[in-house]
């Protein structure tokens, strides 16, 4: 009989070695999938029985918190400002996932990211064993004051507003219309969310989906600046080149013709064709300068590239393949003037004007200042990075001056934008959509010469009229969202903080009223090091956050001195 | 049968270190209980349970009055057991405690019993073959236990099946004890038809077969039971009943064609079962694609497995999971918990749990000299083995899913008594083989198995005035 136990026994051995297996395949192999599976909602539960960090804007107002509830989760997620921020935020639905902040700092959020540090302390073994401190909260760079202004300037017309700070690549203001409430897909009944998340999608505009950096149009005559950068970049001689008087051009390779703007006539050199923004004198330009130059300057300005900023699906902006110029040459008149098959979303035209304020640097664009943890102590700061260097900062101070010329000179196109006291520089654009309406745009930076504020508004879909529609009607909301910014305190407060450093950002809690600036806390991490206005330590304040270990900087960023390279 | 006489129990040199290697892998499990009952607090209410001392205190407690019992009942028996059995045990209220407070409070008083019906089976049972005399009783036993639940007003259906009884607020499954009381029955008739059931005497043409005389009671006990599980819609009992009787009619025949006619069986049994009971039905549909119906069918094994794979090597931490929403959650699926929670590496070591107890128990039964013990203990380390197979097999989707419990860490009473009596009695059979020849009544063996039965009991305790030599 032994011989047979001693089979059963390899025999029992041999099952156990299946379920190690299976259990091998189950949790090592196959477990992503498994874990992925839209149908396995357990992360998700997971994540609603804990606390989730709370999302905080600039200025200390509560956007996304977690509330105890009663029914078959223990937290509900809440947003406290409704459709306001719901395009930053995005939403956190046990339905439909996350979306927004929500999503890209999901494990800052749900302290998932803390998970798998080592313990170093009692604190830190405590954590790892119970999970009711992981959770952290996470500061925007937006402020409520600056998105309410942003939403007010729009006064409800579907449009979209994105500002950000040239010298960090911080993001001021992020705000379409139309925009939805968070709350509504929040929520755990399944059935109304679901409802309601139909409702959104059905809707007109799409709110679910941020206009601001998701949607694209042509840019039309914002493009101009790019083209203009081209000229110096490329071929400075065309600067200074003389273009006929025309109200109509005559293209190449066919009879249709390149029209002005309201069948009006102009010409002469670059200056006075950005400040009207001529059509037919870009048209000439695009031409002279050929395809390859426009595509490469549109390429170093962001073109067909995602910009890295940390929000979920960021829509490129679209420069055509130079080998489609070939056969139509035509298209390249066109593409100078920001039509045919260019387009563009918000973001990017404001990067390209943040990279025309900042010496040509564009920066990392981002939402995220600092992180804090459940005790509302900074654990970590954003550190600003550039992300191209679009141009050299003899074209971004020769394409300022053209933009200045917009906003200053009587004829300029965008005097609407006029502040008393502050040089703005910008550049309109009246696109046309092809369907007998127009996309009216205007990018700006102000306070030249230190500019603390890029801005790209767009309304599209206007009813065609005879006036710069770009000048009339999305200038003025740019202007109120500069003159928000700069009233605000904030671009100042940098020289304030920077030589008598009353604030600690490790004040910035999750209820205290902000009385500080998060750009202080971006500033302190400024841009790339090499920096010369940057202090060594050793002239620091004495108290600036214990926080950060970055030397402040001491100055505004200025357009000499953040510049680390120049272009080739 | 008194206490005098169990502290004059025989014991060799050998007995004291394996009491002390008893008690110092209990100790080692009361430490990682407490541990795992500690972080698991910790990981779901973020503080340490307030009632994790009381609690070591007594799960210490009942293993050290178990093991003060085995150094007057069984003092040579295996060190391994015992420890192991206890480990699982206290692993398992772990789990049901952090699922369930209300479950874990009726867990810790059928643990509590469990003990003490532990300690009686060692105290009643004095000798491994005092079993065999009783083989018809315990076949009756068997039968009449599965027949219980099928008795109006006593009975109770549960998710379909009916495997329950009912008696005021105190529900129990008898077919656990069934199956241990039938094991005893097989063990005996076994063994005294080895030889008969090994060599065929009825000549059918070219070949000699087996007169159907000899199996005839094996058969009719097996074919009853087997229609009583089918009748309760118990098909892992099932199961679990046809592989423990196949596996030992083979184990003391050693004819290979015992497993053949086993496997023969077995297919058409489940050809019947797929045509007939829509319970086995959806069961194997399910585990052949539980996606088609993930929402009713299928549900219960995909969360499973989603609880599994969440798990990944080093699991989420005690008490850190979700899986309390997976159906039966503390008694069918207590696995999935465990992988989850413990990952891989724990999922690994609660199988090692078990295949050291089924290991042991087997052991046990090479080292047994008598034919009877070695069937018995082989046949109960097999339940084991094969219990622990079919649940954690189903619950990882490598076997339909048949609800049976997990040994000694699922939630639910009479399993767990009926494992720590299966525990007691390979214990029994172990204290049986190691004590010494001399002290063993052995030449008086010869006398009770030819019919001197009469002074059975008093045969078994002798005082042996050699103890103190040996």
């Amino acid at each position: 009989m032994n011989r047979q136990i001693r089979l059963v026994g390899a025999g029992v051995m041999v099952l156990f070695i299946a379920l190690f297996v299976q259990l091998n395949y189950l949790q090592v192999f196959h477990a992503s999938a498994l874990d992925n599976n839209p149908l396995n909602g357990s992360r998700v539960v997971r994540e609603y029985d804990r606390p989730r960090g709370q999302i905080v804007s600039a200025d200390g107002q509560l956007l996304a918190t977690s509330v105890p509830t009663k029914d078959q989760f223990k937290y509900q997620r809440q947003y406290p400002l409704g459709s306001l921020f719901a395009q930053i935020t995005g939403y956190f639905s046990f339905t439909y996932g996350a979306e927004g902040a929500e999503k890209t700092y999901d494990s800052i959020l749900t302290g998932a990211n803390l998970s798998n540090s080592l313990p170093t302390s009692i604190q830190g073994l405590r954590n790892l064993l119970t999970q009711t401190n992981k959770s952290q909260s996470i500061t925007l760079t937006v402020s409520q004051k600056m998105q309410q202004a942003a939403a007010t300037a729009l006064g409800g017309r579907t449009g979209t507003v994105v500002a950000i700070e040239p010298a960090t690549g911080a993001v001021l203001a992020l705000y379409s219309n139309p925009t939805y409430d968070p709350n509504l897909l929040s929520g755990h009944s399944q059935t109304q969310v679901m409802a309601n998340y139909k409702k959104l999608v059905a809707a007109p505009g799409n709110p679910l989906s941020p206009g601001s950096y998701r949607n694209t149009w042509p840019p039309g005559s914002t493009f101009k600046i790019i083209t203009s950068s081209a000229v110096y970049d490329h071929n400075p001689a065309l600067a200074t080149k003389t273009y006929p008087v025309l109200n109509a051009l005559q293209l190449p390779q066919t009879t249709s013709l390149l029209h002005n703007f309201a069948g009006e006539t102009c010409g002469g050199q670059l200056l006075s064709l950005f400040t009207v923004s001529c059509n037919t004198g870009f048209g000439a330009i695009g031409l002279d300068l050929g395809g390859q130059n426009l595509y490469d300057e549109a390429h170093s300005f962001g073109f067909d590239q995602t910009p890295p900023l940390d929000l979920p699906a960021v829509a490129q902006a679209r420069f055509p393949a130079v080998s489609s110029f070939s056969q139509n040459q035509p298209a390249i008149a066109f593409s100078a003037i920001g039509q045919e098959n260019v387009s563009a979303t918000p973001l990017e035209m404001a990067l390209a004007a943040a990279g025309i304020a900042d010496n040509g640097t564009i920066m990392a664009p981002h939402v995220l200042d600092h992180v804090t943890d459940s005790q509302g102590r900074t654990v970590s700061t954003y550190s600003d990075k550039p992300w191209l260097q679009a141009t050299s900062p003899a074209t971004a101070g020769a394409v300022t001056q053209l933009m200045l010329s917009v906003v200053n000179a009587p004829n300029g196109t965008g005097g609407a934008a006029k502040i008393p006291g502050v040089q703005v520089a910008a550049k309109t654009g009246t696109a046309q959509t092809g369907h007998n309406t127009i996309d009216a745009w205007f990018a700006a930076f102000a306070p030249v010469p230190n500019p603390t504020i890029a801005v790209a508004v767009l309304l599209p879909d206007q009813p065609s009229g005879n006036a710069y529609q770009g000048g009339t009607l999305a200038a003025p909301v740019a202007k109120a969202v500069i003159q928000a910014w700069l009233a605000s305190g904030a671009a100042t407060a940098k020289a304030v903080q920077s030589s008598s450093a009353v604030t600690s950002p490790s004040t910035t809690s999750t209820t205290a009223p902000s009385t500080t600036s998060p750009s202080v806390t971006t500033q302190v991490t400024s841009p790339p090091a090499t920096s010369p206005v940057t202090s060594p330590p050793l002239t620091a304040p004495p108290a600036t956050s214990p926080a950060t270990t970055l030397p402040p900087a001491t100055t505004p960023p200025t357009s000499a001195s953040t510049s680390p390279t120049s272009a080739p | 049968m008194n206490a005098a006489a169990a502290v004059a129990a025989p014991t060799t040199p050998r007995a004291p270190a394996r009491r002390r290697t008893e008690l110092g892998l209990i100790v080692l499990a009361v430490l990682l209980v407490g541990g795992l009952y500690a972080i698991a607090g910790l990981g779901k209410a973020g503080s340490l349970p307030a009632n994790i001392v009381p609690f070591l205190l007594i799960f210490f407690a009942l293993l050290v009055v178990a093991h003060v019992a085995m150094r007057y009942l069984a003092p040579n028996a295996d060190p391994i057991l015992l420890p192991t059995a206890g480990l699982l045990n206290g692993v398992g209220y772990t789990f049901i405690a952090r699922l369930s407070s209300s479950q874990a409070s009726k867990q810790a008083a059928w643990t509590a019993l469990g003990f003490l019906v532990f300690i009686a089976t060692l105290a009643v049972v004095r000798r491994g073959r005092d079993l065999e005399r009783y083989r018809y009783l315990f076949a009756f036993a068997g039968i009449g236990l599965l027949l219980l639940p099928l008795v109006p007003h006593i009975g109770e259906n549960i998710n379909g099946a009916r495997l329950w009884i009912h008696l005021g607020s105190f529900s129990f499954q008898p077919g656990e004890l069934a199956k241990l009381a039938l094991a005893v029955f097989f063990a005996s008739v076994l063994v005294e038809r080895a030889d008969l059931l090994a060599h065929g005497t009825v000549r059918i043409g070219r070949f000699l077969v087996l007169d159907p005389r000899y199996l005839a009671p094996i058969i009719v006990a097996w074919g009853l039971s087997l229609l009583i599980f089918l009748a309760e819609n118990d098909l892992g009992s099932s199961f679990l009943f046809f592989a423990l009787f196949i596996g030992m009619l083979w184990m003391a025949t050693g004819r290979a064609y015992y497993l053949g006619l086993g496997v023969g069986l077995f297919a058409a049994g489940a050809v019947f079962a797929l045509k007939v009971i829509g319970h086995a039905q959806s069961r194997v549909q399910a585990w052949l694609d539980p996606w088609a119906h993930p929402e009713t069918t299928g549900y219960q094994i995909i969360q499973g497995q989603f609880a599994i794979a969440d798990g990944s090597v080093f699991g989420t931490g005690p008490g850190q999971s979700n899986a309390s929403h997976i159906p039966y959650a503390s008694s069918d699926f207590i696995f999935a918990v465990v992988a989850n929670e413990l990952g891989l590496v724990g999922a690994a070591a609660l199988l090692m749990g078990y295949l050291l107890m089924v290991g042991t128990g087997l052991r046990i039964a090479l080292r047994a000299d008598r034919q009877f013990e070695k069937l018995l203990a082989a046949g109960l380390a097999l339940i084991l083995g094969v219990q622990t197979f079919v649940i954690v097999g189903g619950v990882t989707r490598l076997i339909p899913l048949t609800g049976i419990t997990l040994p000694f860490v699922s939630y639910g009473g009479s399993s767990l008594i009926a494992n720590w009596i299966l525990v007691a009695v390979l214990l029994r059979i172990s204290d049986d083989t190691e004590t010494p020849m001399v002290v063993r009544p052995s030449s008086l063996v010869e006398l009770s198995d030819v019919g001197l039965d009469t002074g059975m009991i008093d045969l078994g305790t002798p005082t042996p005035p050699e103890s103190g030599v040996s």
